[in-house]
């Protein structure tokens, strides 16, 4: 689930031209490069998501200029050659491409290869290029699947949320229990190499049962990545107003624990490793390389409206509204609403809470003395796993995962 | 219009004949300050374009909660209406209007010859001026008894004059009827004062001896020290001794207020005024003191001295360890000018530095925790007031405990507290409730008296321990705003007392550890856990919160582990939104104090230990 929250942080305005500060560009061969391409239309809002989307299929920019489902590719298209432009004489290919919504499969399959040629045309793609889009299931169809097939896509990821239909009524999703996973089997059929199924658990009303049920389901579709997020509910989405009037319960701490033990029980069991938090592949071959990006503090550029870029210690993001975005490029102007310039221990801060998350773990070496003391403690605690650590390396064991956040906040100091 | 009258005798040549003591004694908003307001204005001495209300209220704290903390006094020149040639000379000693401050009322009461009793006649007369004309009565001063207010509708004089006329022991046509607020009947209370408040009488060729009744730290001046002269007189410039600790000092200025200083010649029998020294702390010149001449000075001091003794203990530790300068910095300025306030430096292993600070009483601690905050800009945790124990052991050693935690371990004999004899006005319909809630805080009924048809006067003994806390808030609220409460302290009592302490994760939490009865002491020990089960988050392991006498556990709960402390959502690329959630946690880490190896919110030690939670000095809610 490639999503970006709606509200956007705070930051210093990005020039007109997007140009990019000398420093971010250094040494950047050394670095994979990958895109994220994010589609900002849903068919209808689900009562969790805060995310940047919007169910009109016609939006008004400034000036007049008008965002909508039709011609957004050819928007985005626009931002990819913007791009091109910024990065200048940046010799790297594509390593992955990802794109995300919203809705991706809401376009027409011609519309979301088009995009994807745009960065082939100004950019390449690296021969192995991961490429991905997220899909509803409800949208796409086996002419569909081979469609993107042809056009470039070999990884594609299902929102399945849950098999159960009271779970999924909760969640505001439409689509009928069991579509998920019959969508697995033609995308395979359609040559798809990768397949992943997302599923949210600790939903109001969920059971472990229900869970188990969920996870059984789509084990027995054959995925080769499984990710599991808890539901977070966000303030001002609709579920956080259904709660707060009392009308479905809010979900325990403990239940989320609970049912990430189940998860990985389950998974583990039918052949998945984990290797993020939350996210399980059969393979090393089916992790996510472009959700990696994002962990390893990688390059990539986010084109879309709300999207986030980092480039070497730089990180923006754009104008939210589909028509602010669409004005901006219109005009030739660069869509990015700010964005910050990371420090050195910005960026130290940065590897430890996000390679933390990863199987790999963060080298001990970017610990300074209190928070190697820290991690000795989170040893001795059974949070951090013995082996790794001999190696030089802070990884989360089982336990650690659930508590993650805490014994980040201890290894920063 | 004022009547400025003419040939006014001057400071230290005015004939003890002409001269009249008096002071005021009023209920907080019964109109004290307005009605000297008048009388400044009436005698002239205050233009009436330099008036502004509450003149004599120097502190905004006073002047916001309406309360004198400080006394005053001020020489009003008065030639009585039916006697306009002879222009006598009237000194109005402000007394300070609260219990805590009743040794310096004593000493302002001695001052004087007669008392003002002001009550506000839509409300009649509270309990703690009733202690304060009991103060008066022994002091053998002439009382005129005056109802003001009685402009307002709700006015009800005949009732009240009643009360009064019973309680001073005159006729209610004797009850003198004014209206500070509109100056109806001033003049006439004025007249009074000179027809019946007796002239001072004194030896004037005796050995100077004059008693201080207010000493005042003024931050260009020094230490101000109130005086009134006894016997013989003090004059510019010369050397003068503080009886008490024989200390000498030079006369840098002598003089009255009008109400502004002004410096005089020296002052005579029966005058009042003030004294400049140069001291810095008013602690060289304390309130009962006598001050008398250097050289040829008297040999024996005049009766009544005692020492301040703070009553009520209570931890003040700044919110921010690092201010802990700052606190010693301004407690040592707030003590320039307040010889009551006692503190040395104390260390919580919980709270850190600050320091243990005695207090004569509630609104005592309660006015220097405000001052600390809003002239000193501090952040706070004052731990919950407690007072001083006598512990005697079996072996017999003695120990004096203002702090909870200092509670000896081991064989204890016996365990004294401070009580004090309560007295508490309120309307009759309330007895049951007032009753209900002394027996509560094991007090013992003294005795009870109507003071009119609807309303009662009912005594007390009570342990202090058992009104420090919230005592006058449950009162108040039992009786509708309605009871008024007094109470002086009459020594001591042994009862069973324990000390409960409460054990985070096995460790002990001196803020929390509290003296209580043995009977309140599990009711104490339960609620107190819970709460604290309730405001401490959960930790990476479980942490067990115990409340114990001794090695005894006598309530339990326990803060689970927290199992899930990880954001498992994925926020897409917006790493910047993650980093500053870290940084936001991290802040919130920094506010949690480290209570062995658990981190307890700042905001639980203040919710535990706030005054409107009754946490302290166990009582048992019923």
């Amino acid at each position: 689930m490639e999503h970006m929250p709606s509200a956007l942080p705070d930051g210093e305005p990005v020039p007109a031209d997007g140009a990019l500060p000398a420093s971010a560009l250094a040494g950047a061969t050394d670095r994979p490069l990958g895109f994220y391409l994010h589609v900002p239309y849903c068919a209808t809002r689900c009562g969790y998501c805060d995310f940047n989307t919007y169910t009109a299929t016609e939006l008004r920019g400034s000036g007049g200029v008008l965002a909508s489902r039709d011609n957004y590719a050819g928007t985005l298209v626009d931002e990819v050659r913007l791009a091109r432009k910024v990065l200048g004489d940046d010799p790297r290919e594509v390593r992955t491409v990802f794109v995300g919504g919203g809705t991706p499969t809401l376009l027409a399959a011609d519309d979301l290869v088009r995009m994807l040629g745009a960065v082939r045309e100004e950019f390449g793609l690296a021969a192995d290029a991961e490429v991905t889009t997220e899909a509803n299931p409800e949208s796409v169809d086996p002419a569909y699947l081979a469609a993107l097939r042809a056009g470039g896509f070999n990884r594609i990821s299902f929102g399945m949320q849950s098999a159960r239909q009271h779970v999924l009524r909760v969640l505001d999703r439409t689509h009928t229990p069991g579509r998920p996973e019959r969508c697995v089997a033609e995308a395979r059929a359609a040559g798809f190499e990768h397949v992943n199924l997302d599923l949210i658990y600790g939903t109001p009303g969920e059971s472990d049962d229900d869970w188990r049920a969920s996870l059984d389901a789509a084990i027995g579709a054959g995925p080769d990545h499984v990710s599991a997020y808890a539901l977070i509910v966000e303030e001002g989405t609709q579920l956080a107003r259904r709660i707060r009037r009392g009308e479905v319960p809010m979900t325990d701490d403990d239940v989320h624990a609970d049912r990430y033990l189940i998860a990985e029980e389950m998974l583990s069991a039918a052949g998945f490793d984990w290797y993020e938090v939350s996210n399980w592949a059969t393979s090393e071959a089916g992790r996510c390389l472009h959700n990696e990006l994002y962990w390893r503090g990688a390059d990539w550029w986010g084109a879309g409206p709300g999207a986030h870029s980092h480039v070497g210690g730089v990180r923006w993001w754009n104008v939210k509204h589909p028509g602010a975005y669409a004005a901006a490029l219109a005009e030739g102007r660069s869509p990015g609403a700010g964005r910050e310039l990371l420090s050195e221990e910005d960026r130290r801060v940065e590897r430890i809470l996000l390679e933390l998350r990863l199987s790999e773990g963060v080298p001990l070496s970017l610990l300074r003395a209190e928070g190697l003391a820290a991690a000795g403690r989170a040893l001795a605690d059974g949070l951090l796993a013995e082996g790794p650590y001999d190696e030089g390396r802070a990884a989360l064991t089982l336990r650690g995962r659930l508590l993650a956040d805490a014994v980040v906040r201890d290894l920063v100091d | 219009m004022p009547a400025i009258p003419s040939h006014v005798p001057e400071p230290s040549r005015t004939d003890p004949a002409l001269i009249r003591n008096f002071c005021i004694i009023a209920h907080i908003d019964h109109g004290k300050s307005t009605l000297a307001d008048r009388m400044l204005q009436l005698t002239g001495v205050v233009e009436q374009r330099q008036m502004r209300a509450q003149y004599l209220d120097r502190m905004d704290i006073e002047r916001e909660r309406g309360i004198t903390i400080k006394s005053q006094a001020v020489r009003l020149p008065w030639a009585p209406t039916h006697d306009k040639g002879n222009t006598h000379i009237l000194n109005m000693i402000d007394t300070p209007g609260h219990v805590d401050f009743t040794y310096e009322v004593s000493r302002s009461l001695a001052a004087c010859e007669g008392t003002i009793l002001l009550v506000d006649a839509a409300q009649g007369i509270e309990a703690q001026t009733l202690a304060n004309l009991y103060l008066a009565m022994e002091n053998d001063l002439t009382i005129i008894p005056v109802l003001n207010k009685i402009d307002l509708p709700a006015a009800q004089p005949e009732k009240f004059a009643e009360e009064l006329a019973n309680l001073v022991g005159c006729d209610p046509d004797d009850v003198l009827k004014v209206s500070a607020k509109t100056g109806m009947g001033v003049e006439a209370l004025l007249d009074r004062v000179v027809a019946e408040v007796p002239a001072p009488v004194g030896v004037k060729d005796a050995p100077a001896r004059a008693m201080i009744f207010d000493s005042v730290y003024d931050s260009y001046r020094g230490v101000v020290t109130y005086v009134r002269v006894i016997d013989g007189q003090l004059n510019k410039r010369e050397r003068i001794r503080m009886m008490s600790t024989g200390a000498t000092h030079e006369l840098l200025e002598i003089g009255t207020n009008s109400p502004e200083m002004l410096s005089a010649d020296g002052l005579g029998v029966g005058e009042v005024g003030y004294l400049i020294t140069g001291v810095k702390d008013v602690r060289q010149s304390k309130v009962g003191d006598t001050v008398t001449s250097q050289h040829k000075g008297a040999e024996e001091a005049l009766g009544g001295y005692k020492d301040p003794k703070p009553m009520v203990f209570s931890g003040l530790y700044p919110l921010d360890g690092s201010d802990y300068p700052e606190l010693r910095e301004a407690l040592d300025k707030l003590q320039l000018n307040d010889a009551a306030l006692v503190y040395e430096p104390e260390t919580s292993a919980a709270l850190g530095f600050g320091f243990r600070v005695g207090f004569l009483g509630l609104l005592h601690l309660d006015v220097i925790r405000e001052r600390l905050e809003r002239e000193f800009g501090l952040d706070l945790i004052a731990t919950a007031p407690n007072v001083v124990y006598r512990v005697l052991m079996e072996d017999g050693t003695e120990h004096t405990v203002t702090n909870p935690s200092e509670f000896p371990e081991g064989k204890i004999s016996e365990v004294y507290e401070p009580v004090v004899r309560a007295t508490i006005l309120a309307p009759s319909e309330f007895i049951g409730s007032i009753m209900e809630l002394c027996q509560t805080r094991r007090g013992v009924l003294l005795g009870m008296d109507y003071l009119s048809e609807d309303r009662v006067e009912i005594r007390y003994t009570l342990p202090l321990a058992e009104i420090v806390f919230d005592f006058f808030d449950q009162l108040k609220s039992k009786t509708r705003g309605y009871a008024s409460l007094d109470y002086e302290p009459t020594g001591e009592q042994t009862s069973s007392l324990v000390k409960v302490d409460i054990l985070l994760h096995g460790d002990k939490v001196d803020a929390f550890s509290a003296i209580t009865h043995k009977d309140a002491a599990y009711a104490y020990g339960v609620r107190l856990v819970a709460k604290l089960r309730e405001l401490i988050p959960r930790q990476a392991f479980e942490v067990p919160i115990q409340a114990a006498i001794g090695s005894r556990v006598i309530a339990r709960e326990t803060i689970r582990a927290i199992r899930k402390d990880v954001l498992a959502k994925c926020y897409g690329g917006d790493i910047s939104r993650k980093r500053k959630l870290l940084e936001k946690q991290k802040e919130g880490k920094k506010r949690m104090k480290m209570v062995g190896s658990v981190e307890v919110p700042q905001e639980a030690f203040i919710a535990v230990l706030s005054s409107d939670e009754s946490a302290g000095s166990g009582k048992a809610k019923k």
